[in-house]
């Protein structure tokens, strides 16, 4: 287990390494530097400006040198400083990182404490009126276009009813927490809506395809009764599957709460990420994306580890000792 | 009571205290300004940005400025220098050459907000920070230009430039920066944009002279203001200002009539067409400022075109656009046509050139005699069977251009030119292919600028973007005329306002003539405000209207 956990974390620096001369590449090939878009903005920069901002920037040197010299201060610790925040690159994501954790997170946590009993419950009832219709909100959560939810939710409960801010962040510092969370209600209930769906969809396919197992029938035949056959011998099997896709999407969602965020107003990673790559900022961007990588890393080395709490079949000895 | 349950009423007091209304300030004591983008930074001097211009003039102000009425006028200067009051002196310069000695004395109660007076030292700091080649300032040619700085006494120095303009004494980006704080972060020029308290310690009061000083900086959400004690101007109305970013302009409108934020700045906020309709919808809670400015919407064509390098044939293009159309049944008419790049607002503007008029007919007839008649789909052909065709670009997403772009695309299918659309992201368009005159034929986008600007970077030979002068320069047509050049020239260093009034109308003239640009409208800015928000007064230029905010009240 120990040498597995060991070899996964190589294995995730080796692509962590790929990732990041890819990103820089990436970046690099993008039409124009920041001084184009500079002098873009600015009738007054002069060619002698420009030339003197790239030698400053660093733009005039080619991409593999500038990706040599990012690569070796990164080793050492130093990502190079935010273009656009004029703060060290890991200062400008801490906050946009802690305000994404906490949108993310709660919505995260919410949506898979509704949609795994109601994606068991209805798996219970498959095609019944109960089945239907939560069937049919799960499509409608996952066809919502996320901008189109957020503004429904805006004009109802901020517009309309007057009940909750339509903005994500309380614009003083003094409030209390009540109004914090308040802040956070719509946010919050636009990501979690659009995903409770697609995880229900996989806890009910799961949970079908494991009732018709054999075991299942032998379990009701010895005598078990209705909850024990669905909590100990179903669920354990059927998480399976939902844990991997809700591993993936852990990480995803780091990066791409990018339209709640934008919509809410709400600082966090997926805005960060774009208004880096927007606005050229190789350090930012680099260091924001591969956290996001990170995170989809981690992400599938727990739902391996997962896989093994769940099923006991699944052992990681085989790789240990080798054939 | 034990320990649990005093930790228990511990924690639901606290809940109970959050969820309570807090003691606020009233509605009208705060204003919650939204607007469209967060600034990147706060320093004064480093980039050129909208959103932070319209945060930072609320919190300082520059020497000078033009005002509502476009005048030019001083803000952190006691008078405004000229020749015939003596503060601006003609000057024989070591080269020979003729310079100009330009002569400002600060503001006496001018005091940064820690108590610091604002003096010379921070002048000649700040013009020492701008000349130093690592300092980041992004356009530097102001302080090329400013080659030596005299200080008189401790709120009185002398800038000696070395060229006469016209603009001899407008120094509106010259902005002063706290010396006492600062100067030890410039200690390694190179890492000054990095370290600069503006944007490392931006609630530091020292930083701000203004009317507001900037007290909580959310990146990315909010920036909040309250009054500077140390203030000499009009004392400042409300108590607390914040500007919101809200990027989104459907949510920013949300914002706006949930209640969330007051007021949408005209500058960076809501488009026309969104006024327009915000207009109809709310006309009865709000009321809606069209202020049409210096925001020249255009469509830039690249002369090295075989068919675009034809006079006859660009203004024949021109002459198939129905404009006053498209300004009055998309823009309800807010949005004025525009002759040449001059507004009708500028006091340089010639009130007797016409436009070049919608004639479809005539437009064909002129395609006609340069070989371009009607083929097999109705699209013209030359004798050599090529098409028509040309490649027209513009800003994808945008949704208020995208829908100018399909009229057009219409109203010169009529005449036979077939309009092949190729939109970009912003990013690329002017990262890369505007910039970079990588549009094969036309390109709309606008211009900003400030009230009677020399089109030196847009229509000089000289500013032809290439790889050789770094892609600098905005003249993105690849206009070239000696005539224009010397225009541009004479009235850069006419000082005689009569005389140079007569240079621009031959300026404008011979813009209408050549046409290196189809001229399309002046857009407008949307001023959306409660209808108890007083005192504010759109600009229509660069100088934005944050910069007399003091002035702002409630009703």
């Amino acid at each position: 287990m120990t040498r597995y956990i060991v070899d996964r974390i190589v294995q995730s620096l080796a692509v962590l390494l790929v990732m990041s001369f890819v990103i820089y590449g990436l970046i690099g090939l993008m039409p124009g530097d920041p001084v184009d878009l500079m002098i873009s903005a600015d009738p007054k920069v002069t060619a002698e400006d420009a030339a003197r901002l790239k030698a400053l920037y660093g733009l005039d040197r080619p991409l593999l040198t500038r990706y040599g010299n990012w690569l070796k201060a990164a080793l050492g610790g130093e990502f190079g400083y935010s273009r656009l925040y004029a703060k060290p690159a890991l200062v400008a994501l801490g906050p946009a990182l802690v305000s994404t954790t906490i949108l993310v997170g709660i919505s995260f946590v919410l949506s898979l404490l509704i949609a795994l009993p109601a994606g068991v419950w209805v798996a219970t009832r498959p095609d019944g009126p109960a089945d239907r219709t939560v069937n049919l909100a799960c499509f409608a959560g996952v066809s919502m276009p996320p901008f189109w939810l957020a503004i429904l939710l805006i004009l109802t409960f901020a517009v309309g009813l007057r009940w909750l801010p339509a903005g994500g962040v309380p614009t003083r510092s003094d409030v209390g927490l009540g109004e914090q969370l308040r802040h956070m209600v719509l946010p919050v209930a636009t990501l979690t809506l659009l995903q409770i769906g697609g995880y229900l969809r996989f806890m009910r396919a799961a949970m079908i395809e494991t009732l018709r197992q054999d075991y299942i029938r032998t379990a009701q035949a010895k005598g078990a009764g209705p909850a024990r056959v669905l909590l100990k011998h179903a669920l354990r099997n059927a998480l399976n599957p939902v844990v991997t896709v809700v591993a993936l999407g852990f990480g995803g969602l780091f990066s791409g709460a990018l339209i709640t965020e934008t919509m809410f107003a709400w600082p966090g990673m997926g805005k960060l990420i774009l208004d880096s790559i927007m606005g050229n900022d190789f350090n930012l961007a680099l260091v924001a994306l591969l956290f996001a990588t990170l995170l989809v890393l981690v992400g599938n080395l727990l739902a391996d580890l997962a896989y093994a709490w769940l099923d006991p079949r699944v052992s990681f000895t085989e790789r240990e000792g080798g054939p | 009571m034990t320990p649990r349950f005093l930790r228990l009423a511990a924690l639901l007091l606290a809940l109970a205290w959050g969820f309570a209304p807090h003691p606020a300030l009233s509605a009208k004591d705060e204003l919650v300004i939204g607007m469209t983008q967060y600034p990147a930074t706060l320093h004064p001097n480093i980039e050129s940005m909208l959103a932070k211009t319209l945060v930072v003039s609320a919190t300082r102000r520059p020497f000078t400025a033009y005002d509502a009425n476009w005048q030019l006028g001083c803000m952190l200067c006691t008078n405004l220098p000229t020749i015939e009051n003596g503060l601006a002196k003609l000057e024989d310069m070591p080269s020979g050459k003729k310079g100009i000695a330009v002569t400002y004395t600060i503001q006496p109660g001018a005091t940064w907000g820690d108590g610091t007076p604002v003096s010379t030292r921070d002048v000649m700091f700040t013009w020492e920070v701008g000349r130093h080649p690592q300092s980041g300032v992004a356009a530097a040619e102001f302080y090329r230009r400013a080659y030596k700085l005299d200080v008189k006494d401790a709120r009185t120095f002398t800038l000696h430039f070395d060229k006469v303009t016209y603009e001899y004494s407008a120094i509106n980006d010259f902005q002063v920066l706290p010396a006492h704080i600062e100067a030890v972060h410039f200690a390694e020029p190179m890492e000054y944009r990095n370290r600069t308290r503006f944007d490392a310690d931006p609630t530091n009061p020292g930083l701000y002279f203004g009317p507001y000083r900037i007290v909580e900086a959310k990146p990315g959400s909010h920036i909040a203001l309250e009054p500077n004690p140390t203030w000499y101007g009009e004392k400042p109305k409300f108590k607390r200002i914040v500007f919101r970013a809200v990027e989104n302009t459907a949510a920013l409108e949300a914002n706006l009539l949930s209640g969330a934020i007051d007021y949408i700045a005209g500058e960076l906020g809501l488009t026309l067409d969104q006024g327009i309709a915000f207009e109809k919808r709310h006309a009865d809670k709000f009321q809606v400022i069209f202020k049409p400015g210096l925001i020249y919407e255009h469509i830039d064509l690249n002369l090295d075109n075989p068919v675009l390098k034809n006079l006859r044939l660009r203004r024949a293009l021109l002459m198939a656009l129905d404009r006053q159309a498209i300004s009055e049944k998309l823009f309800g008419g807010k949005q004025p046509v525009a002759i040449t790049s001059v507004s009708p607002l500028d006091w340089v503007y010639d009130a007797d050139l016409r436009p070049v008029p919608f004639d479809p007919k005539a437009a064909g007839q002129i395609f006609d005699e340069e070989g371009w008649r009607i083929g097999p789909g109705g699209i013209r052909q030359n004798a050599a069977g090529e098409k028509l065709s040309l490649e027209f670009m513009t800003t994808a997403g945008n949704r208020s251009r995208e829908t100018v772009q399909q009229v057009l695309q219409a109203q010169w299918r009529q005449v036979g030119v077939d309009i092949r659309i190729r939109n970009e992201p912003a990013r690329v368009f002017f990262g890369e292919t505007v910039t970079k005159r990588r549009f094969s034929a036309m390109a709309m986008f606008a211009w900003v600028s400030s009230p009677e600007n020399l089109p030196r970077s847009t229509l000089h030979s000289q500013e032809i973007p290439t790889a050789q002068n770094n892609y600098a320069g905005q003249n993105y047509t690849g206009y070239r005329n000696d005539q224009m050049d010397e225009l541009i020239e004479a009235i850069e260093v006419e000082l005689d306002r009569d005389k140079r009034g007569l240079l621009w109308r031959r300026l404008q003239a011979l813009y209408l003539a050549d046409l290196p640009v189809l001229p399309l409208y002046f857009r407008a800015d949307v001023f959306v405000m409660p209808k108890w928000l007083k005192g504010v007064t759109p600009t229509g230029h660069q100088n934005v209207s944050t910069l007399w905010i003091e002035y702002w009240h409630a009703e």
